[in-house]
């Protein structure tokens, strides 16, 4: 297979920009890391700029000594996992009924819930309802609204209907089994991979919410982990705009300086570990939505 | 990849079952137990999104808690009023929108261009490391974007402003300076969701069919005359899809990254229609004001949805519906 001069040129170019691309992108992450293993003083001085500069666990061990930070995290593990259990039981219970083409009516309620991706009452009707169940301040007020994504139960149905013969379940009802015994012993055990992938797009969703929190969370208490975040790295940030010359004051700036990239570090580190692992998974869980929404 | 995105269902093998003569409740007895478990669902439908819609009539009254929603007196327009001849609305049109367009300009066609590269690659190795490179910062929390971008403009330690300083130039202080404020949400918006956005082009790109290169190549075309020639038209149909969608939604800009990126400073050209909403709202609880934003919001969105679509069906032939 004969390459052209011109095919020669353009593949060194494709390697090229790639590889440019994943330097712009992996950079500041690494750099992240980097910076959190470092000296503050360091950092400050702009000293770091590829590997750590007198490596030092000191920022790690300042972000395990604060409460709230720990709190935050706990509360949000909480709030991921109940979440998540919430979602996925509610996304199958209504994608297996909509995957049957015996289940009169499915059209209608498709569009039931798809309407609601267009319209819908946006914040604020949303907030008064939330007060008016009393659920501010409540885990509940994080994990009920926007308990199912009717994104997630259209790829689920797809999933369902394309992946599982429709006639095993039938050869089951004739011999008596009951639907939701079709579901719990024949359906589920054969979409393994589409649970993993609701999983994994539920709890990161979990993991990374903020603005439910923002809105309905006022008891520091039980603020999730990125509302901790908010206050170290951003508003923090915006008085440090304020030129500061007090000697301690610059001390304790420094501190600051190293935990927040530490801080960054810890909160992304269960899906940073994870993602690896679970990157093909992600992957098919947009492929299904797309291919077959 | 069209066809199945305008909704023409997917090939379903007919294998219904025909016991007699079903009568018409027959369906609903048989599978009693599917709408048993489909209606906590169907109830919290109801509950969490059908009675917000029903709450936007305080758009059009003036919201009094006591009262609650029906009991409050109608206003009329005068909310809808009172916004447009606001001293914001400009400003917040001009944010909403400039944003909006911006993000579409510059965030649209970087995962298209990133996809064509990546289906160029040979090796394969190769291609795995990039995507795997490229999708981690979808990953990271809004929260965390913003952080990340506070951190490395700092005007005194961010390693973006080391760097001008390395080169003799005065360190520039990126998050409030509110001619910077668009730029910056659009590029760390391009850096997180490129990766990702592509995965959708390079499935399209898988299903162009190989025959078609082969025969290019034998009449001689050169790899770039394929992609132009081949790869671009093969994925027409989804850039046309996702365009349209992008389209639609350039007046509902995300709430979390402005919000967490504005501060005093940029507020000129950093509110937009959603942070406004938030403000007047939720902070300032002044709920019938507020809904009418936001409802406004929510109907010129869905207005240009639908032109845009016009608009594709007509050039391309191409639409969501």
């Amino acid at each position: 297979m004969g390459q052209t001069r011109a095919d020669k040129w353009f593949e060194a170019f494709i390697y090229v920009s790639l590889s440019l691309t994943v330097l712009i992108v992996v950079y500041p992450l690494v750099f992240v890391i980097s910076a959190s293993f470092s000296d503050p003083s360091h950092i400050m001085k702009g000293n770091v700029w590829l590997w750590p500069v007198e490596f030092t666990l000191d920022s790690y061990t300042k972000v395990f000594q604060n409460k709230n930070i720990l709190n935050g995290y706990l509360n949000t593990i909480v709030y991921t996992v109940v979440g998540t259990a919430i979602n996925l039981l509610l996304t199958t219970i209504i994608a297996y009924p909509l995957s049957r083409k015996d289940f009169a009516g499915r059209n209608v309620i498709t569009g039931f819930m798809v309407f609601t991706m267009f319209f819908s009452g946006g914040m604020i009707p949303t907030y008064l309802l939330v007060r008016d169940f009393g659920m501010l301040n409540t885990i509940w007020a994080l994990v009920i609204p926007g308990a199912v994504s009717v994104w997630n139960v259209v790829i689920m149905r797809t999933f369902f209907q394309s992946s599982i013969p429709y006639e095993i379940q039938e050869s089951a009802q004739i011999d008596g089994c009951s639907n939701i015994r079709i579901l719990l012993r024949i359906v589920l055990p054969l979409s393994m991979p589409i649970l993993a992938v609701m999983t994994l797009f539920y709890s990161v969703g979990h993991w990374n919410a903020f603005f439910n929190a923002l809105i309905y969370m006022t008891d520091r208490g039980r603020f999730p982990l990125q509302l901790f975040l908010r206050e170290i790295l951003i508003q923090h940030e915006m008085t440090d705009m304020v030129q500061v010359q007090d000697e301690s004051l610059v001390k304790h700036m420094m501190q600051v300086e190293g935990l927040k990239y530490a801080v960054v570090v810890v909160a992304n580190l269960p899906v940073l570990l994870l993602y690896p692992f679970l990157q093909k998974y992600f992957v098919k869980g947009v492929m299904v939505g797309a291919l077959k929404g | 990849m069209a066809a199945t995105l305008d909704g023409s269902d997917n090939p379903e093998k007919s294998s219904e079952r025909k016991p007699g003569r079903p009568g018409k409740w027959k369906p609903f007895r048989k599978n009693w137990d599917l709408y048993l478990m489909a209606a906590p669902v169907l109830a919290y439908f109801v509950i969490f999104e059908y009675v917000p819609l029903y709450g936007l009539q305080i758009a059009f009254k003036n919201f009094v808690a006591s009262k609650g929603i029906w009991g409050s007196s109608w206003a009329g327009f005068v909310h809808f009023e009172r916004f447009f001849d606001s001293y914001h609305f400009w400003r917040l049109i001009r944010n909403t929108l400039g944003i909006g367009l911006y993000e579409l300009a510059v965030g649209f066609p970087l995962p298209i261009l990133l996809a064509l590269m990546i289906h160029e690659a040979r090796n394969r190795l190769f291609r795995r490391f990039v995507q795997t490179i490229t999708y981690a910062p979808h990953f990271l929390s809004t929260v965390v974007l913003a952080g990340l971008l506070f951190i490395f403009l700092s005007p005194q330690t961010g390693f973006v402003n080391q760097f001008i300083r390395l080169f003799g130039g005065d360190p520039v202080s990126f998050m409030t300076e509110p001619g910077w404020f668009k730029t910056i949400y659009v590029l760390s918006g391009a850096w997180q969701h490129m990766g990702w956005s592509s995965i959708i082009y390079l499935a399209a790109l898988a299903g162009v069919d190989p025959q078609l290169h082969e025969a290019a190549r034998v009449d001689g075309a050169g790899r770039i005359q394929r992609i132009w020639h081949i790869n671009l038209p093969g994925i027409m149909p989804t850039i046309v899809i996702l365009l349209i969608l992008n389209a639609g939604r350039i007046l509902s800009v995300g709430f979390e990254k402005v919000f967490l990126m504005q501060n005093q400073l940029n507020m000129e050209t950093s509110d937009v229609i959603a942070t406004h909403v938030y403000r007047m709202g939720i902070a300032g609880a002044q709920y019938s004001y507020s809904t009418a934003v936001g409802l406004f919001n929510a109907a010129v969105t869905f207005v240009m949805l639908i032109a845009v679509n016009a608009i594709a069906r007509k050039v391309n032939e191409t639409s969501l519906w």
